[in-house]
């Protein structure tokens, strides 16, 4: 979390004196950070001999993971390097959020390892995590164009991509998104035991949302500005669904 | 080693003083002729400095008389009267030091941040040192002031935003399309600034460039000039379904362009974005159609509003140029000194010179 909290810090900094501009700092601290949440990962996988996704805290960090891998991926090959500077707030929300919660309860007995219920749950956790950076993307295209439209440029104006690539982007990381997440739900159902009703529902909402925003943009039937809008409000539905699933889940496990 | 800056620039003469003693190919060598051991003249639109190493002061009269006698108006006068010089300043060693880095910085520009002075501070010093003017004291304080300025560009906003109304409009473009390549621009109306502007689209990439002016004379002209084509005056709304840029710059007394007319164009063209550059007065473009989606339209005032934005935003950089500046001034004061003592001592050490004179 120091990380991120250093990359949100020289952040605001940069932003007070008005010079915020790309820089490998925000790459640095989120790629430090990552390899922190690697660790963390690896080691309480080892310690419960199956993937960490047990309890709010876990997904929540995973979660958090997949944000950072996703950035550490996209961010320098679209040069969204100013990404960090929406992607780090985001990641330490996340972790602030599992760790503020006391969400690390275990479970009152050893959960077997199933590796078709965790290949389930990881790979639709990283689904959200490029789910997440197109909401990154959506928020940067609508500083952007509001500052096109109200004609008063910021520092940061000048450092932002063009809108065009900022939608390109947006586009990409929902159609890989929305890929993972279609195999996490088809995986799911092969995972040898029955998922709860409201999970299923609420996997299906979150596809179904996804899966109207892309048609929309493919049909060129929703403007990019209200696509941008929506990648914010699909990732703020989809993580609230997946909270109240995975406390649902915590607070009655299933046996 | 006396290090100096003798000249004048816009700040304290204006452009017929300036021009007096803009200097010559032969000001460098006429300089070292009065006793300077190294000299280099940097003359641009906006100033004529000399800088130059010598082992004793130089006044400052002889340099700006130095000046004087290289350029055109003095030879043929054949004199120059003392009392006719204008105040130059002058800068020595820290100071000189100081006020190089700021003029190629751009802190000492008329347009703060413009990078042009760079290049012409380069020149200055490729041709000073081709001539043999330069020697190892401007070498070094050339070779920081370039670091200087590169540094300052890429650690603060100094140099950014356009502060001309062609050169917004064409970053405006940038930052909504992105690479112009593809873009497609339609001039309505073929006057000065709208060609400017069509031009300096051009020079980022654009290719497909369209023209349409109530007179097909002046259109076809005009797209012969920047290799376009022209389109007749009665098809140019249905030209706003393909393009993506609009420069419009007729002499149209109502607006020609309205959120009604625009809005069935839009419809057909609801995922790509359409700039506007409304640079006509009266404006041919009513500003209501700013509000509609994926329409940015700036006329010539917003243009200009962003000019001033980035002037001030540039003005606003300065303080972080200077503190860079100032870091890179002590560095370099330490350095020569270092030099100085370490030359000083072999000087001692093979007795050309004696301790108590270190």
């Amino acid at each position: 979390m120091i990380c991120f909290l250093a990359a949100i810090v020289r952040t605001g900094v940069t932003l007070r004196v008005g010079l915020l501009r790309p820089s490998q700092f925000n790459f640095l601290a989120i790629g430090l950070g990552f390899i922190f949440q690697t660790a963390f990962l690896s080691v309480r996988g080892h310690e419960l001999g199956r993937c960490p996704l047990t309890n709010l805290f876990e997904v929540f960090i995973f979660l958090a993971w997949s944000v950072a891998l996703i950035y550490m991926l996209v961010g320098p090959g679209y040069r969204l390097s100013l990404m960090g500077a929406f992607t780090a707030p985001l990641v330490f929300l996340l972790q602030g959020f599992a760790l503020v919660a006391l969400s690390d309860a275990r479970h009152p007995f050893k959960v077997p390892a199933n590796p078709s219920l965790e290949f389930h749950a990881s790979i639709s956790l990283v689904a959200y995590g490029a789910f997440a950076l197109a909401g990154i993307a959506g928020l940067m295209y609508l500083v952007q164009e509001h500052q096109l439209k109200t004609h008063r440029l910021r520092s940061i104006f000048y450092h932002l991509p063009p809108l065009a690539n900022l939608f390109t982007a947006i586009t990409r990381l929902l159609w890989v998104g929305f890929g993972l997440y279609t195999a996490g739900i088809v995986s799911g159902f092969f995972t040898g035991r029955p998922l709860p009703r409201l999970q299923v529902v609420a996997a299906i909402g979150v596809w179904l949302l996804y899966a109207a925003i892309l048609q929309g943009q493919r049909l060129r039937r929703i403007a990019p500005r209200q696509i941008a809008a929506l990648c914010i409000v699909g990732f703020s539905v989809a993580l609230s669904l997946l909270w109240g699933i995975t406390f649902s889940a915590q607070t009655h496990p299933m046996p | 080693m006396n290090l100096f800056c003798v000249g004048l620039s816009h700040h304290i003469a204006n452009v017929e003083t300036r021009e007096r003693f803009a200097g010559g190919d032969r000001a460098a060598s006429v300089l070292r002729a009065a006793g300077c051991a190294e000299a280099l003249v940097l003359a641009t639109c906006n100033r004529v400095e000399v800088y130059g190493a010598s082992q004793r002061r130089i006044p400052t009269d002889v340099i700006a008389q130095c000046l004087a006698r290289t350029t055109n108006v003095s030879r043929d006068s054949r004199e120059t009267d003392e009392e006719e010089l204008p105040p130059f300043y002058r800068y020595e060693d820290e100071k000189c030091v100081q006020h190089l880095f700021r003029v190629a910085c751009g802190l000492d520009s008329m347009v703060v941040g413009e990078t042009e002075i760079l290049g012409q501070a380069k020149k200055a010093y490729e041709t000073a040192r081709a001539s043999g003017a330069v020697g190892p004291w401007l070498h070094r304080l050339f070779q920081r002031a370039f670091r200087v300025a590169k540094q300052v560009r890429t650690h603060t906003d100094i140099t950014r935003g356009s502060v001309s109304v062609g050169s917004v409009a064409v970053d405006l473009a940038q930052k909504i399309f992105g690479d112009l390549t593809g873009c497609k621009v339609l001039l309505l109306g073929a006057g000065e600034t709208s060609e400017r502007t069509a031009r300096a689209l051009v020079s980022r990439g654009v290719r497909d460039l369209r023209v349409s002016n109530r007179s097909g004379h002046r259109a076809c002209e005009l797209a012969g000039q920047i290799r376009g084509q022209a389109i007749p005056f009665d098809d140019w709304k249905e030209q706003c379904r393909e393009i993506d840029i609009l420069i419009t710059s007729t002499s149209s007394q109502a607006p020609l362009l309205t959120p009604a007319n625009l809005a069935p164009v839009l419809a057909s063209r609801i995922d790509r974005p359409l700039f506007i550059i409304d640079i006509a007065v009266p404006r041919d473009v009513d500003p209501a159609v700013n509000n509609m989606g994926g329409v940015y339209l700036y006329d010539i005032d917003s243009l200009q509003s962003v000019a001033q934005q980035s002037l001030v935003m540039r003005r606003q950089q300065i303080a972080s140029a200077e503190a860079i500046i100032a870091e890179h001034v002590a560095d370099f004061r330490e350095k020569i000194a270092r030099e100085l003592k370490r030359a000083s001592h072999a000087m001692v050490a093979d007795g050309s010179l004696r301790p108590s004179e270190l």
